[in-house]
């Protein structure tokens, strides 16, 4: 047995351990199916990447599930029916989700930001009074990330790479098990997608990571496993090689991404 | 150390604040322009309620005149029937013209001073929690809030016009008492001008607290990304809701004292105009801060009645560009200016502040492992 614990397909820690199951969502928009019958069954240990054309209903699929747009079918979390719950309820079931652009708190300082991400449960009596201090959690989630020496500066001064392990940050103090991530690495420097992917690994081994991501090198360096949306349904699930080797894929991602098409392993 | 100087810097604030209040004050106003600068206080306390609720949360409350009439209507309600017990008559002055012989019903529990002043507190902070949770719960807001607050305002003045029994549009004035001080004592009006003063500084001590406690800081995160605080976990209509019904008290108590202090209260008082006219001193004195709504209240009040004394009509105009121009170029008022020139001239000084170093990669294994 290794000592260090590393995400892998299928999870890393077997059955009977936080889940996330998905089975028929279907998110309708005026008549127009965005997402259509998506099955998903992630494990905790698992860094799933989300790919798929522009269109294909990735961030509609983390929409339904962390509340912000209905959907009907199922998702369950370890047993517990999320569909139908409202935002923050979900949020407080320890689902926790980043955005495409960067939305911390930019008047706040970066410790002001994580101190409110983790205070979701936290008492009137406790709220009226001033932070003393700075929870352990916190500490340690500044050092996963890499910003303890910007812990009292304003979040709005942070680069965008930083917002966004900011954001990664919040969601560990959140003490979410679940994180779902919508393109965290866009706009990123090379090296900023490197820190980024060695992160999520970190973070991924003991929490359960969905990644949705166009960036196909940054997918092939970290995924454990992957999805392949398009059109709203599931065409094909597996790892990376076997994603690869999927004629359906191929077919799909001809033509569309060009440059950065799944085919052109290097 | 930061701490200790920030905690004796605010004693120092309040120390300073209470001398002026109280010790310069009285001393070098006359009798007339304290009673005016006790009016100013009670725009002051209505101010500092909304530096919270639009500065750190983000409502834009238009209609305060509201809260500043309930407030005021349940104070003044009292203090004619006080009058009229006091005279030996069964309904006060007004009514008797009016021809009311009968105390109305919904009067009657105001003769009870602590019954007046707990509704003063309770009632007006009760309708405002009950419509926040109606409105904020329904994700109502921005300009369709501030609308709704101002149609409020607009309602409640023409629902006063008309009703008989609170005085119509003259509303209820010529109070002789105040809790069995004749208000025609000059030591008795002295002390509403106190009683205004430490209220406004206790409203400050209780506004302060509320911005510097995590709330306070929360309260921030809803004002900023209203949909990102609902992800992490809370409901944000809760966290308004507070703001929302603390600056509801405030301006019921500002309205209670404004009352007695300038001896009527009347539709004019809260309809939509009024309710406007608060905001102007918070924008003007800066929002977001604590002090500049009350600084900023008192200033534009001041420059009215100073101005208005001599050029009554160009004054309106006067306002109304100075509103503009410090919403549309100074959106953090005469405090973010403030703010603005120390922030200059620490720039000036070369080499203040270094950056502070990026952290070394951390260690692979141990970090981000939940414990």
């Amino acid at each position: 047995m290794s000592t260090e614990l590393r995400p892998v397909a299928g999870g890393n820690v077997g059955m009977g351990t936080e889940y996330l199951e998905v089975r028929g969502l279907t998110v309708e928009f005026d008549g127009f199916k965005a997402v259509d019958g998506v099955d998903l069954t992630l494990f905790q240990g698992d860094l799933r990447f989300l790919i798929g054309p522009n269109g294909a209903g990735k961030t509609t699929v983390i929409d339904a599930i962390t509340g912000l747009v209905p959907g009907t079918g199922s998702v369950s979390k370890s047993g517990v029916e999320l569909l139908g719950k409202k935002v923050h309820r979900i949020a407080r079931l320890g689902v926790g989700r980043t955005f495409q652009t960067a939305s911390v708190f930019e008047k706040l300082t970066v410790l002001q930001n994580l101190d409110i991400a983790a205070g979701a449960d936290r008492s009137w009596r406790t709220l009226l009074r001033r932070r003393a201090g700075v929870l352990p959690a916190i500490d340690e989630a500044l050092t996963t990330i890499g910003l303890t020496a910007l812990a009292d500066r304003p979040a709005g001064v942070l680069a965008h790479g930083q917002k966004q392990w900011l954001e990664i940050g919040m969601l560990l103090v959140q003490n979410a098990d679940v994180l779902l991530l919508d393109e965290p690495v866009a706009g990123m420097s090379a090296e900023e997608r490197e820190e980024t992917g060695n992160l999520l690994r970190r973070i991924g081994a003991e929490r359960t990571v969905v990644v949705v991501e166009h960036d196909m090198d940054f997918m092939r360096a970290f995924a454990t496993s992957v999805t392949v949306l398009a059109r709203g349904q599931v065409i094909a699930e597996g790892t990376v090689a076997e994603v690869q080797a999927n004629p359906k894929v191929q077919e799909v991602y001809l033509g569309t991404a060009a440059a950065s098409g799944i085919e052109d392993t290097p | 150390m930061r701490n200790l100087l920030g905690r004796w810097q605010t004693w120092a604030g309040f120390g300073a604040a209470a001398v002026l209040l109280f010790g310069l004050a009285p001393v070098v106003l006359s009798e007339f322009r304290l009673g005016m600068f006790a009016k100013f206080l009670c725009f002051a306390i209505v101010a500092v309620g909304i530096g919270l609720a639009w500065g750190r949360g983000g409502m834009l409350v238009l209609g305060q005149g509201v809260f500043f009439g309930l407030g005021g209507y349940m104070m003044a309600m009292h203090l004619k029937i006080a009058d009229a017990q006091l005279r030996g008559d069964a309904v006060p002055d007004f009514m008797q013209i009016a021809g009311i012989r009968v105390l109305p019903g919904y009067w009657a529990p105001f003769a009870s001073p602590l019954f007046t002043l707990l509704a003063i507190l309770i009632v007006p902070t009760a309708i405002a929690a009950a419509l926040g949770f109606g409105v904020f719960k329904r994700r109502v807001k921005g300009a369709y809030f501030a609308i709704l607050s101002q149609a409020l305002a607009a309602a409640l003045a023409i629902l006063l016009v008309g009703q008989t029994s609170l005085g119509g549009s003259n509303g209820l004035n010529r109070f002789q008492t105040f809790f069995g001080f004749t208000l025609n004592d000059p030591a008795n009006r002295r002390m509403l001008y106190f009683i205004a003063a430490g209220v406004l500084l206790a409203v400050l001590a209780i506004a302060r607290q509320l911005m510097a406690s995590r709330y306070g800081e929360l309260l921030v995160a809803v004002r900023d990304g209203e949909e990102r605080v609902r992800f992490l976990g809370y409901d944000p209509a809760n966290i308004k809701v507070v703001a929302y019904s603390v600056a509801a008290l405030f301006a019921a108590i500002a309205g209670a004292l404004f009352a007695p202090i300038v001896g009527f209260i009347a539709p004019s008082q809260i309809g939509i105009l009024p309710s406007i006219a608060f905001l102007i001193g918070v924008a003007i004195g800066g929002r977001t801060t604590l002090l500049g709504p009350a600084l900023g209240a008192i200033g534009i009040a001041w420059a009215q009645t100073l101005f208005s004394e001599r050029f009554p009509s160009e004054w309106t105009y006067a306002q109304g560009l100075l509103f503009i121009i410090v919403v549309g170029f100074f959106p953090a008022g005469l405090a973010g200016l403030g703010a603005l020139f120390t922030r200059r001239r620490r720039a000036q000084r070369p080499a203040a502040a270094p950056d502070p170093v990026p952290d070394p990669e951390p260690a692979p294994e141990t970090a981000g492992a939940r414990l």
